[in-house]
């Protein structure tokens, strides 16, 4: 299947709440294939397609308040539109899961797939200090795969994730491997995973009330300083990546997302050429995996990060490798696809000692 | 055993259909598969391509630049897609609305005239599947019980009767790619 559609299916086996939409190419698949399985009929989880990106992301907004597991779905554009939302869902410290199948910008740019989402993902998008957990699935059975890890994490930390897919994962299709079925948790179970939400008072004694407002200074600092803790936290334990042929690799790519397999393919044909070529593939942009790039950039020569966009995380593996090695950059940009000949040419262009 | 295909033609001629039932019967076989279409506009007229991928082994880059076997449909696809045909690889294509026909002497390049068999079945939806076929006679990469299996999966309920006429229309193009 897709990979849009085994999103909507491993939601659908998560036990998820409700999802919220407005449809958008290359991400439509999500809220379609929803509609075609009529989950409300099964599991009673809610499918709405809303009037627009901005009504679906506080209709998230209000059902995290609630302590349901509930999600939304969207390609650039749209994500954007959400980021207001966003913002202020993580200022309240709600779990949610965001989905971006990445297209081409900037502006409403082309349906074709792009990476050029990384700086508006991992550094904030919206505004104020606070950050997303960020997953990027380079597979279909990831795409299904992170749903529940995207959950799972942002209910354990109270922050929201995101799955930062592009559009080659959204619309390819590829073998996969669903989550079994798992039952929707109940108004009891609910209250007592989060004592913080709005689930009416239940004996409590106490309104818990949600917002992100905060009009006094002091108490809104002391609430930055928790995000802050919390994020430290996140760096500390969930960062995670994988390395292919690092153990003798002279030389590394960087690339997250469909594209680190389009470098697979080229590494594959330089190591037949007998070119000693590594890849690391981040798999949360954020937190991303600074230590892992730093102790690399103590073994290779070099390093190429390749990325459907001008150079953004380009900026990160810079920052870990502290100049101890030249970084380059190679991009395809508006929807544009690299070919592993291409990256091979890159790796050599920036690398001339390699024959 | 692994085998990279492009297929090309204008939208609406199957080549999406194609290639989703070769990777079905593919996943049937207990392979490895990627389909990986040029999504878009294109689906509604204009040219369409989709690259299938069937492998025993993890597929790394579903975006290829060469390939094993092409399956072209028209012109644009064929000036676009002949030169990355790997030495030694196939090419088939149907000759009706080609006019300038491929010029390699290393790759092994069949013409199936898959829409005139097509009109003599009286159903020219059979198409892409006498390709298909021709395709399968030539790179037996899957057995034609995982292609029927594979038309199970993908059709719907209501159109189940008509497998016996796709499976017809997989003999023909093997029949016509052996001549």
């Amino acid at each position: 299947m897709k990979g849009n559609e085994a999103i909507a299916h491993a939601a659908i086996r998560y036990g998820v709440d409700g999802y919220f939409g407005y449809p958008i190419t290359p991400q439509s698949e999500v809220l379609e294939t929803l509609e075609d399985e009529q989950p409300w009929d099964t599991t009673g989880m809610v499918v709405l397609q809303a009037e627009s990106e901005v009504a679906a992301i506080n209709m998230v907004y209000g059902g995290a308040s609630s302590g349901k597991a509930v999600m939304t779905s969207s390609s650039s554009p749209g994500v954007s539109l959400k980021q207001e939302g966003i913002s202020y869902i993580a200022a309240a410290e709600l779990p949610a899961l965001i989905v971006n199948v990445m297209r081409g910008g900037p502006g409403l740019g082309t349906i074709q797939p792009s990476q050029a989402d990384y700086f508006q993902a991992t550094k904030g998008g919206g505004h104020g200090d606070y950050h997303l957990i960020v997953l990027s699935p380079a597979t279909v059975q990831e795409m299904a795969d992170f749903v529940g890890l995207g959950f799972d994490l942002a209910f354990k930390y109270r922050t929201p994730a995101m799955i930062l897919a592009d559009g080659i994962v959204g619309q390819m299709m590829e073998k996969v491997v669903l989550p079994p079925f798992r039952p929707r948790r109940t108004d009891a179970e609910i209250a007592a995973q989060c004592p913080w939400a709005t689930t009416a008072k239940r004996g409590r004694g106490h309104r818990n009330i949600v917002t992100s407002l905060e009009m006094d200074s002091p108490k809104m600092e002391e609430n930055n300083r928790r995000f802050q803790e919390t994020y430290a936290r996140i760096q500390e334990n969930e960062v995670r990546f994988q390395e292919y042929y690092t153990e003798d690799a002279e030389y590394l790519m960087v690339a997250f997302g469909s594209v680190a397999r389009i470098c697979l393919k080229a590494i594959e044909d330089a190591r037949a050429a007998g070119i000693k070529v590594g890849l690391l593939r981040p798999i949360t942009l954020w937190p991303f995996p600074t230590k892992e790039i730093a102790a690399l950039s103590r073994r290779v020569k070099g390093m190429l990060v390749v990325e459907l966009n001008a150079g953004q995380m380009i900026e990160d593996v810079r920052l870990a490798t502290e100049g101890r090695v030249p970084v380059y950059h190679f991009g395809r940009m508006g929807g544009m696809i690299p070919n592993p000949d291409e990256v091979l040419d890159a790796l050599k262009k920036d690398f001339p000692e390699i024959k | 055993m692994k085998e990279e295909i492009i297929i090309a033609g204008f939208g609406g001629q199957g080549v999406l259909s194609m290639g989703k039932i070769l990777a079905y019967a593919g996943l049937m076989n207990n392979l490895e598969v990627t389909w990986m279409p040029a999504y878009g506009p294109e689906q509604r007229g204009g040219t369409a391509n989709v690259t299938v991928i069937l492998s025993d082994s993890p597929i790394s880059s579903p975006v290829l630049d060469r390939y094993d076997t092409a399956v072209i449909l028209n012109q644009q696809s064929l000036d676009k897609f002949e030169s990355k045909v790997k030495p030694g690889g196939t090419l088939i294509y149907d000759p009706s609305g080609i006019h300038h026909l491929p010029t390699r002497t290393d790759i092994n390049i069949v013409p199936v005239d898959a829409m005139e068999a097509a009109i003599e079945m009286n159903n020219t939806k059979t198409y892409n599947m006498i390709l298909l076929g021709s395709l399968l006679a030539l790179r037996p990469i899957v057995d034609t019980e995982a292609v029927v299996k594979a038309l199970r999966k993908t059709l719907p309920e209501r159109h189940h009767h008509l497998i016996p006429l796709n499976e017809q229309a997989i003999a023909k193009g093997m029949e016509l790619a052996r001549k």
